[in-house]
C-alpha cells in the first residue's frame, strides 16, 4: 500500500526544549495509525508537524495530500452555526454531513449551545466534508464523558469504514488506542521517538475480549513503566 | 436516557419583567418621596438642593421652549464624533499591538501612559490646537475612549486561542482574511464590552468637554446654570445625562444578543 505520510529523522526543539528527537514513521494510505505516550511527551506537537503548522527543526517530513485536524475541544469557531462551520470544510457537502452526523435539526445552532459529543460531531463533520487524504485527530474524544467517548470512537469507525482515510490518532487512553488502532505507536517522554510499534489483529472497534487487545494494553503500559 | 434533543442548551430565561423594570421604578419613586419630603421639611439650606417640583418646572419650560432637545442633539452629536473616530483609529492600533512583539514593546507603555491622563488635563491644548466650536470638544471625547478600546482590543486579540489559528490554516484563509473570519470575530464578544464601557466614559466626559469654548450642549447647559444659580436647572442637566447614559448602556447591552456575539456571554 502506498506511503502517504513519511518522517525520517524528525527533531523538534522549542528554544532550548528538545521536544522531538529522532523520530521515524510511516503511514500507509487507508492506515488508522494511533500514538500513545505520557502526558507532555509532544503527541501534539507532532501533530501540528504533520498538519504543517510547524516546520521540523531537524528531519524530512513527506505528507501526500491535504490535512485535516481535529482538535481536543474548542477547534469550532464558536461565531458560526454548526452548518456554517462545515462548511468551512466544503460547502457543497454540508446537507450530506448534517444528515450523516443526525445534526440536521441543530444545523443553526452555535457550538456553545451544543453538548460535547455534538461537539465534536460537528468537528469530524468538517473534517470529513472536506474530503481530505489525511485527518491528524489530537485526542478529539478526551473531554468527553466516558459513555459518550465510546459511542463517538464507534461513530468514527463507522464512518471510515464507509469513507475510508489515512487517520493518524492521538491519545492517551490505551484502551481506546487498541479499541480503533491498525497500529499503535507508543512514543516515549520527551523529547519524543518511537519506543514500540504494535500491529494489531484486523478488525476495528475492538471489544476488550477480543483477541490479541489484553496482550497489547499490557505491551503498552509496560512500556509507559504503568504495569 | 438523555438524547441529542436534550443536548442543546437552552439559555436561561432573563429576568422577569418586573424586577427589571419594576424595581428600578420603585427605588426611583422612593428617592423622590425621600428627596421631596426631605425639601417639604426645609432639611437643605436655601439654595442648595432644588425641590422636585422646581426641577419639574424646569423640565417642562426647558422641553417647551426646545433648549434641552437642542442641547441633547448637541452633546450627543459630539459624543458621537469622538466616540466612533476613536474606535475606527483604535481598533487597528489595538490588532496590531495585541498581534505583533515589537510594537507591544514599543507602544503598550505609552498607551498606558497616556490612559492613565485624565482627559481634563489636555484641555488647554485642545483650545490652543482646535479653537473653539464643537472640534475641542470632540477631541476631548476622543482622548476619554481612544486609548481604553487600544488597550481593549490588544487584550482581546492577545487572547484568541491559538486553535482558530490553526484552522483557517487548513482551510486556507490568509493575510486579511484571517482578520476578517478569524481575529475580528473571535474578539467582538470582548470588544463589544469595551465600547460598552467606552461609551460611558465618552459620556461621562462630555459635561467636561462642554465646559470649554462651546454655547450648547448638556455641559454646557449645567455650567451655564450653575453661573445663573438655577440649581434647577443643574439637576435637570444631570437627570438628562444620566438618562440617556441608561439608554446608550442598554443600546450597547443589546449588541450581547447578536446571535453570533452570544458565544462570549453565556459560555
Amino acid at each position: 500500500m502506498s506511503v502517504v505520510l513519511e518522517l525520517n529523522g524528525v527533531g523538534f526543539d522549542y528554544g532550548a526544549l528538545s521536544v522531538i528527537d529522532n523520530l521515524d514513521l510511516t503511514v500507509s494510505k487507508g492506515e488508522l495509525v494511533v500514538c500513545v505516550g505520557p502526558s507532555g511527551c509532544g503527541k501534539s506537537t507532532l501533530l501540528s508537524l504533520l498538519g504543517g503548522h510547524l516546520q521540523p527543526t531537524r528531519g524530512t517530513i513527506v505528507r501526500k495530500g491535504a490535512s485535516r485536524t481535529i482538535y481536543q475541544d474548542g477547534g469550532l469557531l464558536p461565531w458560526l452555526t454548526v452548518r456554517q462551520n462545515i462548511a468551512l470544510g466544503n460547502p457543497a457537502k454540508v446537507d450530506e454531513w448534517l444528515r450523516i452526523t443526525r445534526l440536521a435539526d441543530f444545523a443553526d445552532a452555535y457550538a456553545h449551545q451544543l453538548s460535547g459529543g455534538m461537539r465534536q460531531r460537528v468537528e469530524i463533520s468538517r473534517a470529513l466534508a472536506a474530503e481530505t487524504d489525511i485527518l491528524l485527530m489530537d485526542e478529539p474524544f478526551s473531554a468527553l464523558d466516558y459513555q459518550t467517548r465510546r459511542r463517538m470512537r464507534m461513530e468514527l469507525v463507522t464512518t471510515l469504514a464507509e469513507r475510508p482515510r489515512t487517520v493518524v490518532f492521538v491519545t492517551h487512553d490505551i484502551e481506546e488506542a487498541v479499541q480503533i488502532g491498525d497500529r499503535v505507536i507508543v512514543l516515549g517522554t520527551r523529547p519524543a521517538n518511537v519506543r514500540k510499534t504494535l500491529e494489531l489483529p484486523p478488525g476495528r472497534s475492538r471489544l476488550p475480549a477480543a483477541p490479541g487487545v489484553a496482550e497489547a494494553e499490557q505491551a503498552i503500559m509496560e512500556e509507559l513503566g504503568l504495569s | 436516557m438523555c438524547h441529542d434533543a436534550c443536548a442543546v442548551r437552552v439559555p436561561a430565561k432573563g429576568r422577569s419583567y418586573i424586577s427589571n423594570i419594576g424595581f428600578p421604578i420603585i427605588t426611583g419613586l422612593v428617592i423622590l418621596a425621600a428627596w421631596g419630603a426631605a425639601s417639604a421639611a426645609d432639611m437643605f439650606p436655601t439654595g442648595t438642593v432644588p425641590s422636585p417640583e422646581a426641577v419639574g418646572h424646569a423640565f417642562r419650560a426647558e422641553l417647551a421652549s426646545g433648549r434641552l432637545l437642542d442641547d441633547v442633539i448637541a452633546s450627543l452629536y459630539r459624543v458621537a464624533w469622538g466616540f466612533l473616530t476613536a474606535v475606527v483609529a483604535a481598533v487597528p492600533l489595538g490588532l496590531v499591538i495585541g498581534r505583533h512583539a515589537a510594537p507591544r514593546a514599543a507602544l503598550m507603555p505609552w498607551v498606558n501612559f497616556f490612559r492613565s491622563l485624565s482627559p481634563i488635563a489636555w484641555i488647554p491644548f485642545a483650545i490652543i490646537w482646535f479653537g473653539v466650536g464643537d472640534p475641542p470638544a470632540i477631541f476631548i471625547i476622543f482622548l476619554a475612549t481612544f486609548f481604553q478600546v487600544v488597550l481593549a482590543t490588544a487584550a482581546a486579540s492577545a487572547s484568541v486561542p491559538k486553535v482558530y489559528y490553526r484552522v483557517a490554516d487548513d482551510i486556507g484563509l490568509r493575510g486579511m482574511q484571517v482578520l476578517f473570519h478569524i481575529t475580528l470575530p473571535a474578539i467582538m464578544p470582548q470588544l463589544v464590552i469595551a465600547l460598552r464601557v467606552a461609551i460611558g466614559v465618552a459620556w461621562m466626559v462630555v459635561v467636561a468637554a462642554e465646559m470649554i469654548a462651546v454655547r450648547s450642549g448638556l455641559g454646557f447647559l449645567i455650567v451655564d446654570a450653575r453661573n445663573g444659580l438655577r440649581m434647577d436647572l443643574v439637576v435637570c442637566g444631570m437627570i438628562t445625562i444620566g438618562a440617556i447614559g441608561i439608554g446608550l448602556d442598554l443600546a450597547f447591552s443589546r449588541l450581547a444578543k447578536i446571535p453570533s456575539l452570544r458565544w462570549g456571554f453565556e459560555r
